[in-house]
């Protein structure tokens, strides 16, 4: 009895030594991990002079501090997991070499760069920040010049790419994408300003990702250009500009809330060209200034709720091949041409907008026209077989041929009309 | 010929009429801009009263007053002064009267709610198609005797440039609509002085449409300055050939 009760106590006292120096042994082994991530800094004149020295150094989870200078800079490749960071923003400049800089590994981070310079190559995408086959990468608060592509991720998921200013060559030929996405996932974008490349965003087959609070303006082609790239979202988004605005392709389920379509003028321009997109959402948005709003093209299924369309030359021209699209609680002021199609069979469903060349009463007072508005005037048909009728816009004739179509409608063969339009400009 | 435009202004602002027209245009510029929250459509609608208002009371006006200072002119012609004296004279009255009328009315509100580019335009082709068609009544009312009859041929001449005109051209733009027509248009605008000034002013204000369909040609060159200059210079003319060939008549006229 009192044996087996020793026996016992001094287990008891054996385990919980082995077990505390089991958790001693471990917390110090956290410890060591912890103290084993060096910091590195770089700096010319010292042991690291260059970022690739510290790179052969270094081991996963280290941290290269590199300090305020310029460091030439061709294909370097970081194939660790380290954090490469910029104090007072350290210049890397590529002499219109190659890439700049080339990230094979996980978990990198790069923050606070001025990358300038990368080459310019017809057959292979040169890039600012190249990224390939890696997962969990941030890139933030670097300031690109003069790179034919910035920032190029393939085949990359969960990533963060915030407050990058991005200045292309400004050169119609040697300009890449702004931030080049290909085959990569639930990376969020965010707080980026683009300018001067060809696309400002540009994604093939990126899904799942986040793009919000971007600035897009005066690129060369579109501000945002995606194909292939399903189930993303884009918030609040600033598009202005641009040589073709936005276009948008072959996609579904994707969600574009408040964002900025602003001044894409052009004789092929849009604010918004959206080409066989199905299931998605369209909402908060302003179109102004553009020579046409949104121009669709085979999209179907789309809600396009609650955008203001301002000052457009066509605020929306829809093609005789979309269908079951929804147009509610829209604003449409000052544009010269509301709505244009080029079909007479029509399956989209409008209700609920505001058009400021609506003429119709309101008998009872509930703030909904008694009589249905035609957004397709007479006119813009007349344009749309005869384009160089467009001489006549505004002419008296013109207007006399739409009032009276509009008090008769006789001729319009266009079975697109808003059954209950509002009286009110609608506020959000 | 100082004494004459004095006396012609004199005569007309002691009447009323052109201070209901000063009115009237007063009313549709204030109304439309302040029922308007946005500044661009209320100047959009203001564009149609420019291109139809405004030739209509300027011709009509202009003839009517010719007609009724009859006597007078005839009074003016037995004194020692010469013929072209007398007319422009009068010309010279009726344009800086209607030309008041229309500064004040239309021109001061533009520049009160509006004070762009458009606005400007706008103010500049108004002010020359008053002159056109106060030019064009006088050219109306020489050739003549009958005052319904001057007054008929100043509404024809109202009609044909503001809706007839550009009725055939779309006639003739269908017809030929295989064809590439835009410098043709660009000529043929050239011979209406009411598409001269809704050009001016359109392309500023819906130069985005324009941009987007074939009107790019068009654009390109109204666009410039080579094409302001030109379209500026062909209403110019429109002012004076009208004026001219009224004086050759007024001159051998027997009145």
């Amino acid at each position: 009895m009192l044996r087996s009760k020793v026996i016992f106590r001094f287990t008891y006292i054996t385990t919980s030594i082995i077990l505390n120096t089991c958790f001693l042994l471990f917390f110090l082994i956290v410890l060591s991990t912890k103290s084993t991530a060096r910091e590195i800094v770089v700096k010319p004149g010292t042991q690291y002079s260059t970022i690739k020295k510290a790179l052969e150094e270094a081991e996963n989870g280290d941290i290269i501090r590199v300090l305020k200078s310029t460091y030439i800079v061709e294909d370097l490749t970081i194939d660790k997991s380290i954090s490469l960071i910029g104090v007072d923003f350290p210049v890397l400049d590529g002499r219109h070499k190659s890439n700049i800089l080339i990230v094979n590994a996980p978990k990198v981070t790069i923050s606070g760069f001025i990358i300038r310079n990368s080459g310019f190559s017809n057959i292979k995408d040169k890039a600012g920040i190249r990224v390939e086959k890696a997962d969990t990468i941030q890139i933030l608060n670097n300031r690109l010049e003069n790179t034919c592509f910035g920032i190029y991720l393939a085949k990359t998921s969960t990533g963060t790419i915030k407050g990058n200013t991005i200045i292309g060559t400004s050169t119609a030929i040697q300009s890449g994408n702004g931030i080049h996405l290909w085959y990569s996932h639930h990376i969020n974008i965010i707080n980026n300003k683009v300018s001067g490349q060809r696309d400002g965003i540009y994604f093939e087959f990126a899904t799942y990702c986040e793009v919000s609070h971007n600035l897009c303006e005066n690129n060369y082609r579109y501000g945002l250009h995606f194909m292939f790239s399903n189930n993303d979202n884009y918030t609040a988004n600033i598009f202005r500009n641009n040589g073709s605005g936005v276009a948008v392709m072959y996609t579904k389920h994707i969600r574009m809330t408040g964002n900025t379509f602003d001044q894409n003028w052009g004789s092929s321009s849009y604010g918004l060209l959206l080409k066989d997109i199905s299931k998605s959402h369209i909402s908060n948005s302003t179109f102004s200034k553009n020579t046409s709003g949104i121009y669709m093209e085979g999209s179907n299924e789309l809600m396009i709720i609650n955008n203001n369309f301002f000052n457009n030359g066509l605020a929306v021209r829809m093609l005789a091949n979309c269908e079951k699209d929804t147009f509610m609680l829209n604003n449409f002021r000052g544009n010269t041409f509301d709505f244009t199609t080029n079909g007479s069979e029509n399956n989209n469903f409008l209700k609920g907008n505001y058009w400021d060349k609506y003429t119709g009463y309101d008998l009872n007072r509930d703030k909904i026209g008694d009589v249905p508005f035609r957004p397709v005037s007479l006119y813009s048909q007349i344009i749309e077989r005869l384009p160089s009728a467009v001489f006549l816009l505004r002419s008296f004739m013109s207007e006399l041929l739409d009032r009276a179509e509009r008090a008769l409608p006789s001729m319009s063969y266009v079975n697109l009309y808003d059954s209950e339009p509002s009286m009110q400009i609608i506020r959000p | 010929m100082n004494k004459i435009i004095k006396y012609v202004l004199h005569d007309i602002f002691r009447n009323r009429i052109l201070l209901a027209y000063v009115i009237l245009l007063l009313l549709s510029s204030l109304g439309l801009f302040m029922m308007n929250e946005d500044v661009t459509k209320g100047l959009s609608s203001l564009l149609t009263v420019l291109l139809i208002v405004i030739p209509l009371v300027s011709i009509l006006f202009t003839t009517i007053y010719f007609f009724n200072s009859y006597e007078f002119i005839e009074l003016l012609v037995a004194q020692p002064l010469k013929r072209s004296t007398i007319l422009l004279g009068v010309y010279t009255g009726v344009g800086i009267s209607l030309l008041t009328a229309f500064l004040l009315g239309i021109g001061l509100p533009v520049v009160i709610f509006d004070g762009t580019v458009t606005g400007w335009y706008f103010i500049l082709s108004g002010s020359l198609l008053t002159l056109i068609f106060v030019s064009l009544a006088f050219l109306a009312s020489v050739i003549t005797r009958d005052k319904t009859r001057g007054i008929g041929i100043s509404m024809m001449l109202w009609f044909y440039f503001t809706l007839v005109y550009d009725g055939i051209l779309l006639m003739v733009m269908f017809a030929f609509s295989d064809y590439p027509l835009e410098k043709v248009t660009i000529f043929l605008s050239c011979l209406n002085p009411v598409d001269l000034a809704r050009i001016l002013v359109l392309l500023k204000m819906d130069i985005s449409a324009l941009m987007g369909y074939t009107g790019a040609v068009f654009n390109q060159f109204f666009g410039s300055l080579f094409g302001i200059s030109l379209a500026v210079s062909v209403m110019l003319l429109w002012i004076a050939i009208p004026i001219l060939i009224a004086l050759r008549i007024f001159k051998t006229k027997n009145l």
